[in-house]
C-alpha cells in the first residue's frame, strides 16, 4: 500500500485570460501535493496530467485501500520521482471534472452550470493557471516538470511560456502537435458524445441526464488506440466471451475483446464528464508550438532553456517515436540540453502509465541527477 | 577501447571547448571525460538501453537512436568533432556513416581495430581468422561486421575526399607511428571535408 494522499483546493479570484480571448475568474483548481519544499523551494516538481487523469497523481486516499494515484508506480517515496527528495505537485486542469472548475460547476455571472458555455481551454491556458498556483505555493522555479501524452504537451509549453521557472522538462510518450490521424481519432470520439440524444447541445445537466452512450463510445475508441495490435492479441486474441460455439448474432457480444471495451465504456461513462471529453481533445488538437513561427519547430523551441529528457515508446502509434524526435532535433537545433530514450515496450501509448523497467530506471537516474544539483 | 591512456590519446585531437557528436558513445564514458576535463560539450548517440541507462546515470546527454538509419537529424557542420570509437566496425552502412561524420562534424575522428596488425596477419597465415584481445569474438559470433586495415581505411577515405589530418595507430595506450598498418590494434583517423 501507498501513502496517503489529501487533496486541496485553492480558490482564484482573479481572472484568468484564455488564449481564446475569453476569460475565466472565481475559479478553483483541485491539487495534492507529496514531500516537502525544501528551504529555498528548489526541488518542486510539477506534474501535468493527460487525458481522463487528475491531480490524484500518488498515494491512496485514507480508507480507501484501492484508490491509488493514476502514476503511483512513478511518484512516492523511494519511487523513481522520489518524494523523499523532491515535493511533488499535481494539479487538476481546468474544465476537468474531478475538482476544478469545469462545466459542471457554476458560472459566476449567471449562477447556472456552464455546461457547453465553459470557454475552450488550451494547453497554455492550463500552464499559465498552473503557474498561479505555483506562485501562491511560494515557487518560483520548478526542479521539474513532467507529464505524458497531453501532460507531455503541458511540459513542453511550460518551457516556452515560462523558460526562467523550468530547469529540467521530461517528455514522455508526447508529440509537438497532433497528426491528421491523431485529430481524426478525437473528431469520432466527440462526433459520438455531440450526437447522443441525451447530450442536449451540452446542458444536459438540466435535463438530469447523462449521455453516457456517447461517453462510451469515444472511450472504446480512444482505448483501441492507446493499445497496440500486438498486446490486444497477446491479451483478447480471438477468444470467444462464452463457450467454444459461435452464437452467429450480430449483436450480443462474441469476442472477449468486444466485452473488454464494453466493460471500460461502462466504466468511463459513470465517472467523466461529456463536456471535459470535448474540451480536453480540443486542447489536444489545439496544441501546436510552432503554429505562430510557420509551422517551424525549432524556431519554436528556441525560447526553451530547460534541460530535457525525453522519452517514447516503440508500439506507441497514437504518440509514435517519430513525433518525439522531431523534438528532440528541434531542441538539438536549438543547441538546447537533451537525452532521449525510446524505450522498445509492447504495450502501446498505455506503456506510459506502466511498469518497464528500462523506462523506469531512465527516470530514476535522470531524477538522480536532478536530486544531485539540489545538494 | 576506453582505457584511461588510450581515451587520452584520442581526446587530444579534441580541441578544448568543442562542440561533440559521439556516434556509439556505449556507456559515455570517454563524453564524461571530455566534459570534465577539456571543457566540451555534446551528446552521445547510442543503440543499447544499458548503454544509454549509464549515460543518464552519469550525466552525459545521449539520444537513442540506430546509428543504420543515419543521421538526418543533425544539421551540416553542427559539431566541432564528431568520434567514431569502435563503432564503425559494427555499422552495415560504414561508408555512409563516414560520409555522414564528414557532414555533420567540422573534423572526425574515427577509431576502429585494425585487421592487419601483425597477431592477426599471423593466425590467418596459420588459416584460424584471430582471437585476440582486440577482437576477442569467434568468427561465427562477432559483432564486427566490418573487418577492415589500417590500409583499407586510407583508400576509404580517398575515395571519399577525406582530407587526413592526422592518423596513427594506437596499441596499449600509444600512438604507433612507424608502420601502423603492421604494428597497431586500433587504426585511428582525425580527418575533414576536402
Amino acid at each position: 500500500m501507498s501513502f496517503i494522499a489529501t487533496p486541496q483546493t485553492m480558490h482564484f479570484p482573479e481572472v484568468l485570460p484564455l488564449q481564446s480571448g475569453a476569460s475565466l475568474r472565481d475559479y478553483h483548481l483541485a491539487f495534492e501535493t507529496y514531500g516537502t519544499l525544501n528551504a529555498d523551494a528548489s526541488n518542486a516538481v510539477l506534474v501535468c496530467h493527460a487525458l481522463n487523469a487528475s491531480h490524484h497523481v500518488a498515494g491512496v486516499y485514507a480508507g480507501q485501500d484501492k484508490s491509488e494515484g493514476w502514476w503511483d508506480n512513478m511518484i512516492g517515496p523511494g519511487k523513481p520521482v522520489d518524494t523523499d527528495k523532491f515535493f511533488v505537485i499535481g494539479v487538476n486542469n481546468l474544465g476537468s471534472c474531478f475538482g476544478s472548475t469545469g462545466p459542471m460547476h457554476l458560472h459566476p455571472d449567471t449562477g447556472e452550470v456552464y455546461g457547453a458555455d465553459f470557454p475552450v481551454v488550451t494547453v497554455e491556458d492550463w500552464v499559465n493557471a498552473q503557474a498561479r498556483l505555483l506562485d501562491r505555493l511560494g515557487i518560483v522555479q520548478l526542479a521539474a516538470v513532467l507529464g505524458g501524452s497531453l501532460g507531455g504537451m503541458q511540459a513542453l509549453s511550460w518551457t516556452l511560456q515560462y523558460p526562467e521557472r523550468v530547469r529540467h522538462a521530461v517528455v514522455v510518450a508526447s508529440a509537438p502537435n497532433l497528426t491528421a490521424e491523431n485529430i481524426a481519432f478525437n473528431e469520432v470520439a466527440r462526433r459520438a458524445i455531440v450526437t447522443d440524444p441525451d447530450f442536449h447541445g451540452g446542458h444536459f445537466y438540466r435535463h438530469g441526464v447523462i449521455p453516457k452512450r456517447g461517453l462510451r463510445i469515444a472511450r472504446m475508441i480512444g482505448h483501441i488506440t492507446y493499445l497496440s495490435d500486438d498486446v490486444m492479441n497477446e491479451k483478447f486474441g480471438r477468444q470467444l466471451r462464452e463457450g467454444l460455439d459461435l452464437k452467429y448474432s450480430t449483436q450480443d457480444i462474441e469476442f472477449q475483446i468486444e466485452s473488454y471495451l464494453r466493460y471500460q465504456g461502462d466504466k468511463f461513462s459513470e465517472y467523466f464528464d461529456a463536456n471535459t471529453y470535448l474540451l480536453i481533445t480540443r486542447a489536444l488538437d489545439y496544441f501546436d508550438p510552432a503554429r505562430g513561427h510557420g509551422g517551424d519547430l525549432t524556431q519554436a523551441l528556441a525560447r526553451a532553456t530547460a534541460k530535457f529528457l525525453l522519452i517514447s515508446f516503440t508500439t506507441d502509434w497514437r504518440f509514435s517515436p517519430r513525433r518525439s524526435r522531431e523534438i528532440v532535433k528541434a531542441l538539438l537545433d536549438n543547441r538546447r540540453r537533451v537525452s532521449y530514450a525510446e524505450i522498445d515496450a509492447p504495450h502501446g501509448h498505455d506503456a506510459f502509465l506502466l511498469d518497464d523497467a528500462r523506462y523506469m530506471s531512465v527516470m530514476r537516474y535522470y531524477f538522480d541527477s536532478i536530486a544531485k544539483e539540489l545538494a | 577501447m576506453t582505457e584511461k591512456t588510450t581515451m587520452q590519446a584520442l581526446a587530444r585531437m579534441v580541441p578544448p571547448g568543442s562542440r561533440v557528436l559521439d556516434l556509439g558513445c556505449g556507456d559515455g564514458a570517454m563524453l564524461s571525460y571530455l566534459q570534465r576535463e577539456r571543457g566540451c560539450s555534446g551528446y552521445g548517440i547510442e543503440i543499447d538501453d544499458a548503454n544509454v541507462l549509464a549515460c543518464v546515470q552519469r550525466g552525459v546527454d545521449v539520444i537513442q537512436l540506430n546509428l543504420d538509419e543515419g543521421l538526418a537529424m543533425f544539421g551540416d557542420a553542427s559539431f566541432d568533432v564528431v568520434l567514431q570509437i569502435d563503432t564503425l566496425q559494427h555499422l552495415r552502412n560504414a561508408e555512409v556513416m563516414l560520409r555522414e561524420t564528414a557532414r555533420v562534424g567540422r573534423t572526425g575522428v574515427v577509431a576502429f581495430p585494425n585487421f592487419a596488425h601483425w597477431p592477426n596477419r599471423l593466425s590467418v597465415l596459420r588459416g584460424r581468422m584471430p582471437v585476440t584481445r582486440r577482437l576477442p569474438y569467434q568468427w561465427y559470433d562477432t559483432p564486427n561486421i566490418r573487418v577492415g586495415t589500417y590500409k583499407d581505411f586510407e583508400v576509404l577515405a580517398l575515395k571519399n575526399h577525406l582530407r587526413v589530418i592526422d592518423a596513427f595507430g594506437l596499441q596499449d595506450g600509444r600512438a604507433v607511428r612507424w608502420c601502423p598498418n603492421a604494428l597497431a590494434g586500433t587504426a585511428v583517423f582525425h580527418f575533414e571535408h576536402a
